[in-house]
């Protein structure tokens, strides 16, 4: 054996470390999804449970709306969320929340854990970026099944409402739900950070599922003596009403003036919020203490 | 004999009461999450009063089956309060758990009833929520005091905590009776999943299950699960009344005695399958 010969380890990681950094974060969380593929399809059956159950939540929560549907023509008077268009911000609420749910809320479900048990050195100590590690290690492929219920629905509902998207809300739509993604997350990783501090963050994780809940409505109905306060705040402070409304307006009806101005807003709002979070999750990092020695 | 049953009693009730003050020491461990996760709990509340009054600004009507608006927003705020008593969560899973896990056989080895332990548990659970709910709670029907049409009379009023307590019992028995389904069979998650689904949309906890007509709207009459939300609140907003209430409330407890004797049955045969290995 020519010892002059390089081993196939070195040879991986010169070919490693000569990647650009995204094309390297981009091949490991490529392993990540491959490595939680294998892992689910080792138990089909449960996959194949976990698929269904989504599903059925989806299609709970789809007979609801239609149940209140069939008691009104629309959701608020003049807004113009009928059936077919509340369907259709419905798929977008499935497209947001499904990716979410299916790339980050298991991992940073699990950040808390690992910060109370001291696993989070093993993060640490790994040569990669720690919030790419702990943000995308795990992905819940069962959780995309509502993706292509979205899509379903959504075509469905186009069809319904006659409505056919121009060329240019077609390209803005997922870049929009990419926002709404990316807003969420900032959320639930700033929240999900907080276990550095507090030790226990139940509360604040269920915090998350609540005032998310407001972005799963209209903006419209957040109207009124308490509803415009609230509509000012989840918007321009904490901007989870822009999560699904602009990519659905974009869906569904040419956007007026106050519209795009929202949507030029969600662009700033979703960079603002990134870098936020990054922030708040550097300085949580640097008050971690290891309980495992 | 009689002597031993009659000192058999005391040191018996004095184990349970160790075991109800142990629970509730354990319970207050985090009681300022538990105060700031119940005050929180009402935030869809808020969404749905905006949902409904969206809704009712769409329709045109004063009423949707039965409810005006003010009844929707009062029926959320009691079916709070019903899920409250009734909610048991993670009790099935923590029964499966410790079935699979061996840590059960503590209980068979023990002087210890299980399902009585556990019951103890949940009432030091609800007692310790209670106390340290009840400000956020009086607070949150403080403020929405303008959607109800005052006291019910003092038979409703009976009625109501009658039903509310029978329901925390129904909801007990039904979620250990599905914990119990562990004895037979390794992995109850998607069994529990299906359960949580019926729970939530059979329970009248999304919507008043009024609102439902025809052979659906039969078929969630005829099921338990309307006793942990729907029932209480439809009691206090004088949509069940009369007969009626005498009815539901016999058959309530008619479902509550067929829970017990279905959750007592299940651990009896559940334990003589059991197996448990090692120290």
């Amino acid at each position: 054996m020519n010892s002059e010969l390089p081993t196939r380890y070195e040879i991986r990681t010169e070919r490693a470390s000569a990647r650009s950094a995204p094309s390297r974060y981009g091949a490991v969380f490529l392993m990540f999804a491959r490595n939680s593929l294998v892992r689910d399809m080792t138990f089909r059956a449960n996959f194949i449970i976990e698929v269904i159950s989504a599903l059925s939540w989806m299609s709970m929560y789809l007979g609801f709306y239609i149940l209140i549907f069939e008691y009104t023509p629309s959701i608020g008077a003049g807004t113009g969320w009928g059936k077919y268009q509340f369907f259709a911000f419905l798929a977008t609420t499935l497209f947001v929340n499904s990716i979410v749910e299916a790339f980050f809320m298991p991992n940073t479900e699990e950040l808390s854990e690992l910060i109370r048990s001291g696993g989070l050195d093993f993060a640490l100590l790994k040569p990669i970026d720690t919030q790419f590690l702990v943000s995308l290690q795990r992905v819940d492929w069962s959780s995309l099944a509502n993706f292509l219920f979205a899509a379903c629905l959504l075509g469905y509902s186009l069809l319904k409402i006659g409505h056919v998207p121009g060329w240019p809300q077609l390209l803005l739509y997922p870049l929009y739900v990419g926002c709404g993604v990316g807003m969420l997350y900032s959320l639930m990783i700033t929240l999900a950070a907080t276990s550095i501090w507090l030790g226990r963050n139940q509360t604040l994780y269920d915090f998350w599922f609540y005032i998310t809940n407001f972005s799963r409505y209209p903006r419209e109905i957040y109207s009124g003596t308490y509803g415009t306060p609230l509509n000012i705040a989840f918007t321009y402070i904490l901007p989870v009403l822009l999560v699904v409304n602009v990519p659905a307006w974009l869906m569904v009806r040419p956007l007026n003036a106050e519209e795009w101005s929202l949507a030029v807003y969600a662009l700033v709002a979703t960079a603002a919020c990134l870098a936020l979070s990054r922030w708040v999750f550097g300085r949580a990092l640097l008050s971690y203490r290891s309980a495992s020695s | 004999m009689a002597a031993a049953a009659i000192h058999a009693s005391p040191s018996k009730l004095k184990t349970w009461w160790t075991i109800l003050r142990i629970c509730i020491e354990e319970r207050l461990v985090y009681r300022g999450d538990f105060a700031l996760g119940t005050l929180m709990r009402f935030l869809p509340l808020v969404t749905q009063v905006f949902l409904w009054s969206a809704v009712f600004a769409g329709t045109k009507q004063q009423e949707i089956a039965g409810y005006s608006y003010r009844d929707f927003v009062a029926y959320y705020l009691l079916t709070n309060v019903a899920r409250a008593f009734s909610s048991m969560p993670g009790l099935a899973t923590g029964i499966a758990r410790q079935v699979r896990g061996g840590e059960i056989k503590k209980f068979l080895i023990q002087p210890v009833d299980m399902v009585g332990f556990l019951l103890l548990s949940r009432v030091a659970h609800k007692l310790v929520y209670y106390g340290v709910a009840l400000a956020p709670f009086a607070l949150v029907f403080y403020l929405c005091r303008g959607f109800f049409n005052g006291w019910p009379d003092a038979a409703t009023m009976t009625a109501f905590v009658a039903s509310l307590l029978m329901g925390f019992l129904i909801g007990f028995y039904m979620e250990a009776l599905m914990g119990m389904l562990g004895f037979w069979m390794l992995e109850v998650s998607s069994l529990l999943f299906v359960f949580i689904l019926f729970t939530f949309f059979f329970s009248g906890h999304m919507f008043p299950i009024d609102m439902l007509s025809g052979w659906l709207g039969w078929f969630f009459r005829q099921m338990p699960f309307q006793y942990l939300a729907y029932f209480p609140a439809a009691i206090f907003l004088g949509k069940i009344s009369g007969p009626d209430l005498a009815w539901g409330l016999a058959v309530e407890f008619a479902w509550l005695i067929a829970l017990i004797i279905a959750c007592r049955t299940a651990f009896h045969y559940g334990v003589k399958r059991y197996a448990g290995y090692g120290g």
